[in-house]
């Protein structure tokens, strides 16, 4: 379903090179989880998956369902299926969730060929999504992500995506700023979402997340590259020896 | 030597100036009115406003007026939908004064007999030497309206003053006078066909403790001039909000020129310009606290497309005896092209000593990271620039508290961003 296959990256406007040669494929249905040290690549992986313009690709290809989606811009993505849970949610003034959401459900919907929803199919969908985050409705009459707290922000990003329905979710340290409780409820959220045609990706910096959201594979990133694949277990490793040792043995 | 006669003029002054000799003769009024339009073209004689003259700093007339359309009196011109619904529309068409359905427990007169019969030769004339727009539209003015709202009346249907055009030369006058706890929504629609020169002048008291909405929606043809000018007097404890949108015209100057004479008088200005092709579009505002506890909020909201430029004198004059007023002022600037601009000069001249004014004023692009989470949702470039645009005007609008009138503003946005972003 996702194949990246020797992605090279740096920012746009100085030229650092932060990917150096990624590989990472995934099947329909798997969970993969990419840890890694601060500054290993791990959001510039997922900004780049999304098509931000801030990163150039010098190398390599991200195949999405055998097809490359470096040329496609982010809204042609996101119709593809693709699907990003910001780390940090913008703040939008004047653009109230609820309008945005709507505009999102029917853009994506349009671009693939689908009818467009009716308010009331669509209040019914938010509102279910919403309440099984539980999410209160209110929060949606508010401007987009504005004076909401950090876990607030997360259930909305999770809610956006039980209602946009992606193929490829990725989820970039979704689990930061959470208490336990929010934590819980996010997890749900995302296991909810699991289905043999969907892949997940979870960014992390902690084993934490793993415990509720269990990984199919793990992913160690350092500087830019994937330097340690294996399955859950990998995370725990990880967690009781720290990325010293591993980073000194891809060293 | 007068300096003034030094200069050569341009060919539109003596297109302005042969204007008036060829009209003055058909124009309405009595020998006062007759020689307050010769005091008024005493003062375009000696030439119109260049950059030198602070009060033109951003808008040089004599530059940018580079034509003077002769009068046409021929072209048919019909009133335009009512912005708003259920509303008694005042047509000027082509400069005169249409037959209009007169609204109810309202008083209204043609200006044109206001003229003749000289009862209106008070608000004639140009009230400063830099009073362009009151020059010009004192000399030509033949026609408008002169609206009586009696004290206490709650007008139910708004009150649309139409000033439309189909080319050619027009200049239009309003006078509204709100009584004493009278309620009322006024809109002032400005449009037509084909590059006219349209000047118009509006005159409001409102009376003490009334509450009064006055809406401007200018959206003048691409090759007209808008030379718009509001003259307000705020009675005591009276609430008068100015809502202005400019979306139209090669050249436009709107002056704001609002007193807040009673004391505990409040004023909400809040103002939308929508800038595009190589439109110049100014706003100027000359705002007096002349009464304590008078309190202003003032809120311009401009985005600017393609070549265009605009600017935002905000002028507040707090007097010695107006203690305790409060008045904030605020002008943003969204600029979506490199080639456009947009200048915004804040004045504050405070004589009382125990006063609250702000002001600020800021220019911006749209945020690449906004634009990013947008589309990252599935929404493509163009929706996500419009929603992004609109979210930043709209907070304006929406402070209208007037639901019909929020709606057909924001669907007058929705169509600019259609056509322009």
């Amino acid at each position: 379903m996702l194949e990246i296959k020797n992605l090279h990256a740096r920012i746009a406007e100085d030229g650092t090179e932060i990917l150096r040669g990624v590989n990472l494929t995934m099947k329909p249905g798997e969970v993969a989880a990419i840890m890694g040290p601060n500054g290993s690549g791990k959001s510039t992986l997922s900004y780049v998956i999304a098509g931000r313009e801030d990163y150039e690709v010098t190398e390599g290809d991200i195949l999405f369902n055998g097809e490359s989606i470096l040329e496609m811009d982010p809204a042609e993505r996101a119709a593809a299926g693709v699907f990003l849970a910001f780390q940090y949610p913008m703040e939008i003034p004047g653009v109230a969730t609820m309008e945005f959401l709507k505009v999102a459900m029917n853009s994506q919907r349009k671009a693939r060929g689908d009818e467009e929803l009716k308010i009331p199919e669509l209040m019914k969908r938010v509102r279910k999504a919403a309440e099984e985050l539980s999410m209160d409705m209110g929060m949606l009459k508010r401007p987009l992500n504005v004076g909401f707290s950090g876990g607030e922000k997360k259930r909305a990003e999770i809610l956006q995506m039980k209602l946009l329905e992606p193929a490829l979710c990725v989820l970039d340290e979704t689990d930061s700023g959470l208490d336990i409780d929010a934590l819980k409820i996010v997890a749900d959220g995302v296991n909810a979402l699991r289905s043999p045609d969907r892949a997940i990706v979870v960014i992390t910096h902690y084993q934490r997340l793993l415990d509720y959201i269990v990984p199919d594979s793990v992913h160690v990133l350092y500087k830019g590259r994937v330097v340690k694949s294996g399955e859950k277990e990998l995370a725990q490793e990880l967690e009781k020896n720290g990325y010293a040792g591993l980073i000194g043995e891809a060293a | 030597m007068n300096i003034q006669t030094q200069i050569k003029r341009t060919p539109t002054e003596e297109a302005l100036l042969a204007a008036f000799a060829e009209r003055a003769a058909h124009l309405p009024g009595d020998a006062r009115v007759a020689e307050k339009r010769e005091e008024a073209v005493e003062l375009l004689r000696r030439g119109l406003p260049s950059r030198k003259i602070e009060a033109w700093h951003y808008t040089d007339l004599r530059r940018l007026l580079s034509s003077v359309p002769a009068f046409d009196f021929s072209a048919g011109v019909e009133p335009v939908p009512a912005l708003l619904p259920n509303s008694s529309v005042l047509p000027v068409l082509n400069g005169v004064a249409a037959k209009a359905e007169t609204p109810q427990g309202v008083s209204v007169a043609a200006m044109t007999n206001a003229l003749s019969d000289g009862s209106f030769v008070k608000l004639l004339g140009a009230v400063a030497p830099e009073d362009t727009v009151g020059a010009i539209n004192s000399a030509f003015a033949a026609d408008g309206y002169v609206v009586e709202i009696p004290a206490g009346a709650a007008v139910a249907k708004p009150i649309e003053l139409q000033n439309i055009h189909a080319g050619g030369q027009v200049h239009t006058r309003f006078a509204v006078r709100t009584g004493e706890g009278s309620k009322a929504t006024i809109v002032e629609r400005q449009t037509g066909e084909g590059g006219a020169l349209v000047s118009s002048v509006s005159h409001l008291d409102v009376g003490d403790g009334a509450e009064i909405l006055w809406l401007i929606v200018q959206e003048q043809p691409e090759g007209a001039t808008h030379l718009g000018q509001i003259n307000v007097k705020i009675g005591r404890n009276a609430k008068f909000t100015l809502f202005l949108m400019n979306a139209g015209g090669k050249l436009v100057r709107q002056e704001l020129r609002i007193v807040a004479e009673g004391e505990g008088s409040k004023f909400r200005l809040r103002g939308v310009n929508l800038l595009s092709g190589d439109t110049h579009c100014d706003v100027t505002m000359v705002l007096d606290h002349a009464a304590p506890h008078t309190i202003s909020t003032e809120t311009i909201r401009n985005v600017v497309t393609g070549k265009a430029e605009g600017a935002f004198q905000g002028q507040i004059r707090v007097a010695r005896p107006a203690q305790k007023t409060d008045a904030k002022m605020a002008c943003n600037t969204l600029l979506l092209s490199d080639e456009g601009g947009f200048s915004a000069k804040p004045e504050l001249e405070i004589f009382a000593d125990d006063v609250a004014c702000g002001h600020g004023a800021t220019v911006t692009e749209i945020q690449p990271d906004h634009l990013f989470y947008l589309m990252a949702r599935g929404i493509d470039e163009k929706t996500a620039r419009g929603l992004l645009v609109k979210a930043f005007l709209a907070e304006v609008i929406e402070e209208l508290e007037d639901e019909p009138a929020i709606e057909v503003l924001e669907a007058k946005l929705d169509a600019w961003f259609a056509a322009h972003v």
